[in-house]
């Protein structure tokens, strides 16, 4: 049986996996940008207070990356993230304060909202068959002038420290934004891997008149992963919420971008069919210390974002170029 | 009159596992309209692709003027004087008649501005020379396709083609269009342009061409003046090749009623088809292309929806025509197009053959690795799918593997019924065999197959009854003592001859 010789090496180990994944390149250039700071800033760097506030600033933008990566996987894209971040900060807030809810109440009140506005995007793509980019420019408007329009535009504070637990706790001494981040993806790197409907999101995004002949109800499949983008973009704001302490209807301007940004140098591909859930925490985890880095050397914030530009496309002209070699 | 303006000498043309064009001879003259006709794969849109420098010939010669020609570009062809008008016209739809006439070849003035009183002025001529009447500033997308034809014939004399292709100009035109399209054709040969006409339809062939060649197999059969040969001639030329290739069709018992489809009306070209299929028995579906066979097919299985009809799989009338639900009364449709709707290109072969049967290697929607992995195991066995494991990308496999790995996917499905639209196009002699082997075995197991194939010998050294199809609807089916070539394309072409 020489086939199942080969099909057992082809199962592989970790090891080769990270080799031949696009992970490698995102993995050395963390390796690169950590040993560059250590040697620039030393200990300010390499402290355990810096890197775990490192992990816990990027652990935001790596759950929403997470959720908009299954998008990406599909073929899609997702503007309305930002904006379904700030609203399901608000309404959670809202919830808490004037509806006078209990904390667990207005977190799943949050987390549905945000899960809503997902599905709405789904439905707009599928039924409507609006281009995603349309769509959701749309929902982004939506969500942030609902966000204004509930509050005023004023921040909502005074919250119980039950809920500031989700943004500021540890947990067998790790902030709750990681150990949330890592939880979710695990459960989403099981729903991608072994899940039916994780195959049929990867089919989808590689073949969708194929997938469709192959009985994969697309539809379906589209709206599910909007929705959990939604979902992700919601238990991001509203983790976001419970670390500042409040709600704003200001948050998450532009992490729209930083989530595509980070899917992208995770190495997934915009037109589909190709991506993991390492990736984007990769991806987000480049910008995180990258920023954090920028700080330290006291590079003034004027200039991170063109830094930071530039580092995307490195990040993703490395990727091509290994591809091409291959 | 009799001045040659082309002359075509041996030309070979091979691509990979097949030889699509043996020694061609094709002369043609100044001014003269002449019929290229034969079967789909005979070649003909091949030759005229080396002619117009879309594909670079293996072999042979061409002389255009008495001068020997190289061509190794469109844009030479273009230069020397050649035009093509593909059946998909290369119009932008968006821009005007007068823009796309002179597109890619701009008036100007001052080197970078367009000059658009001379793009108006000089359009408006070559538009009156094909005989439009219509405003060179409408867009091309408010155009009939017939109307649009001409501005392609337009755009043809402004680069003062002396020979103009028209490659099956007559498939979607009405009859009044078609008459239109021939006063044309008849105005340029008039002015000395010479004119190509490809067509399935031997009655314009006679009323238009002075002469007509005839391809079959990738040669030349032979050029005949037109007004001295008669249809039957033509029909005998085109298709009397005799059955070379061996079809291993076993007789198998024929049992009940497994598919029956009634009625059924989709979309332009499923016009009231009715067919049933039984068990064990392999039903061919002949017709030229765009007949509508693989819509019928693709509205069955529930890809399209249907307008109405009636299709029952074993006693069980379908309700909602989805893909998903054919795939569970034991469906299983394999796509013309491997590439654009069979696979999933950047998915491994694993993947690619559990794709349509996940549920059945899964527990509470997780997929069971280890099962998933025996079943292509096992189907790479079964097919003898030349990889290097299952991890390999179905990309890197040849045309003939991945059409085993699209089998294989339906194979996993344990179809009662399969359908295979053009199941050996563009693989080789060998897979060939071994599919048509398969299609046999699987015959014999008792599932029913329908199988669409442009390939006539294929069709007739396969099936058990033939449906002909002919825009949209059944015209015939033959049983498989009565099949041949000639019956086939006679109904088929007899059709055409009736209506005009």
């Amino acid at each position: 049986m020489e086939l199942n010789g080969k099909s057992i090496s082809n199962k592989t180990s970790i090891l080769n996996r990270v080799k031949n994944s696009s992970s490698l390149g995102d993995i050395i250039i963390i390796l690169v940008m950590c040993t560059l700071l250590t040697v620039a800033v030393g200990n300010k760097f390499l402290s355990i207070d810096n890197l775990i506030s490192v992990c816990r600033q990027f652990s935001f933008y790596a759950i929403m990356a997470i959720g908009m990566c299954c998008v990406i996987i599909t073929g899609g894209i997702d503007l309305s993230v930002g904006s379904v971040f700030a609203f399901s900060g608000v309404v959670t807030c809202m919830a808490m304060t004037d509806w006078k809810l209990s904390v667990f109440s207005s977190v799943l009140i949050g987390c549905i909202s945000g899960l809503a506005f997902g599905f709405l995007n789904g439905l707009f793509i599928t039924k409507l068959e609006l281009p995603p980019f349309i769509a959701t420019l749309g929902t982004m408007s939506i969500a942030r002038g609902l966000s204004y329009g509930i509050t005023g535009g004023y921040p909502i504070g005074s919250l119980p420290d039950s809920f500031k637990f989700i943004g500021l706790g540890y947990i067998a001494n790790i902030p709750t934004p990681i150990v949330l981040m890592i939880v979710l993806a695990m459960v989403f790197s099981f729903f991608l891997r072994k899940t039916i409907a994780g195959r049929w999101v990867y089919a989808v995004g590689g073949n969708e008149e194929a997938a469709r002949i192959s009985g994969i109800k697309v539809d379906a499949i589209k709206i599910l992963v909007y929705s959990l983008c939604g979902l992700m973009a919601a238990i991001a704001g509203i983790a976001t919420a419970a670390r500042l302490g409040v709600g704003q209807s200001t948050a998450g301007q532009g992490y729209e971008l930083d989530a595509i940004a980070a899917v992208i140098i995770g190495g997934a591909s915009v037109s589909g069919g190709v991506g993991n859930v390492i990736g984007p925490i990769l991806g987000a985890a480049i910008m995180g210390i990258l920023r954090n880095g920028l700080v330290l050397m006291s590079v003034s914030a004027y200039w991170q974002q063109a830094v930071i530009g530039v580092v995307i496309i490195l990040a993703v002209s490395f990727d091509k170029l290994r591809n091409k070699k291959k | 009159m009799d001045e040659e303006l082309l002359l075509m000498r041996n030309i070979t043309k091979n691509f990979p596992g097949v030889q699509a064009l043996k020694n061609v001879n094709l002369t043609l003259r100044k001014g003269e309209v002449h019929a290229l006709i034969g079967e789909n794969g005979a070649g003909k849109s091949t030759l005229m692709k080396i002619l117009s420098g879309v594909y670079q010939k293996d072999g042979g010669s061409i002389v255009w003027e008495g001068k020997e020609l190289e061509l190794h570009s469109p844009m030479q062809a273009t230069n020397a004087g050649t035009s093509i008008i593909y059946q998909e016209l290369n119009l932008m739809p968006n821009m005007s008649v007068a823009e796309n006439i002179f597109i890619g070849r701009e008036r100007k003035k001052h080197r970078f501005i367009l000059n658009e009183k001379d793009t108006i002025l000089e359009a408006e001529r070559y538009i009156h020379e094909v005989g439009l009447n219509i405003d060179v500033r409408t867009k091309v997308e408010e155009l009939s396709i017939a109307k649009r034809q001409m501005v392609e014939v337009a755009k043809a004399l402004s680069v003062r083609a002396k020979l103009i292709v028209m490659d099956e100009p007559t498939s979607s035109l009405t009859d009044r269009e078609i008459a239109i399209l021939m006063d044309v054709i008849r105005r340029l040969r008039t002015q000395g342009v010479t004119v190509v006409f490809i067509s399935h339809k031997l009655s314009e062939v006679f009323e238009i061409s002075d002469r007509v060649t005839v391809l079959r197999d990738g040669e030349c059969i032979d050029t005949l003046v037109t007004k001295d040969c008669d249809e039957s001639q033509l029909i005998q030329m085109m298709v009397g090749r005799p059955l070379t290739d061996i079809f291993p069709k076993s007789e198998v018992p024929i049992g009940d009623t497994l598919l029956e489809v009634r009625n059924l009306c989709a979309g332009k070209l499923v016009k009231d088809v009715s067919f049933e299929l039984k068990k064990g028995e392999i039903l061919g579906f002949a017709g030229l292309v765009g007949a509508g066979r693989s819509e019928v097919m693709r509205a069955v299985f529930g890809v399209d929806r249907l307008t109405s009809g009636k299709i029952i799989i074993d006693g069980q009338t379908l309700r909602y025509h989805r893909p998903s639900e054919s795939i569970k009364k034991g469906l299983g449709f394999m796509p013309e197009d491997r590439k654009l709707q069979g696979l999933i290109l950047g998915m491994a072969v694993r993947e690619n053959t559990t794709l349509a049967s996940l549920g059945e290697i899964s527990n509470a929607c997780i997929i069971n690795s280890k099962k998933e992995r025996e079943v292509s195991l096992n189907y790479i066995e079964k097919l003898s799918i030349k990889t290097t494991g299952i991890e390999q990308k179905v990309n890197n496999l040849s045309g003939g593997n991945q059409q085993k790995v699209v089998i294989a996917k339906w194979l996993a499905i344990k179809p009662k019924v399969l359908i295979l639209d053009e199941p050996t196009r563009g693989i080789d002699v060998g897979a060939k065999k071994e599919i048509y082997a398969l299609m046999g075995k699987l015959a014999a197991e008792g599932v029913g197959i329908i199988m669409i194939s442009s390939e006539l010998p294929e069709v007739i050294g396969m099936s058990d009854r033939i449906v002909v199809m002919h825009e949209g609807c059944v015209r015939g089916t033959l049983d498989r003592k009565e099949a041949s070539q000639e019956a086939i394309m006679n109904i088929i072409l007899r059709e055409n001859m009736r209506k005009v």
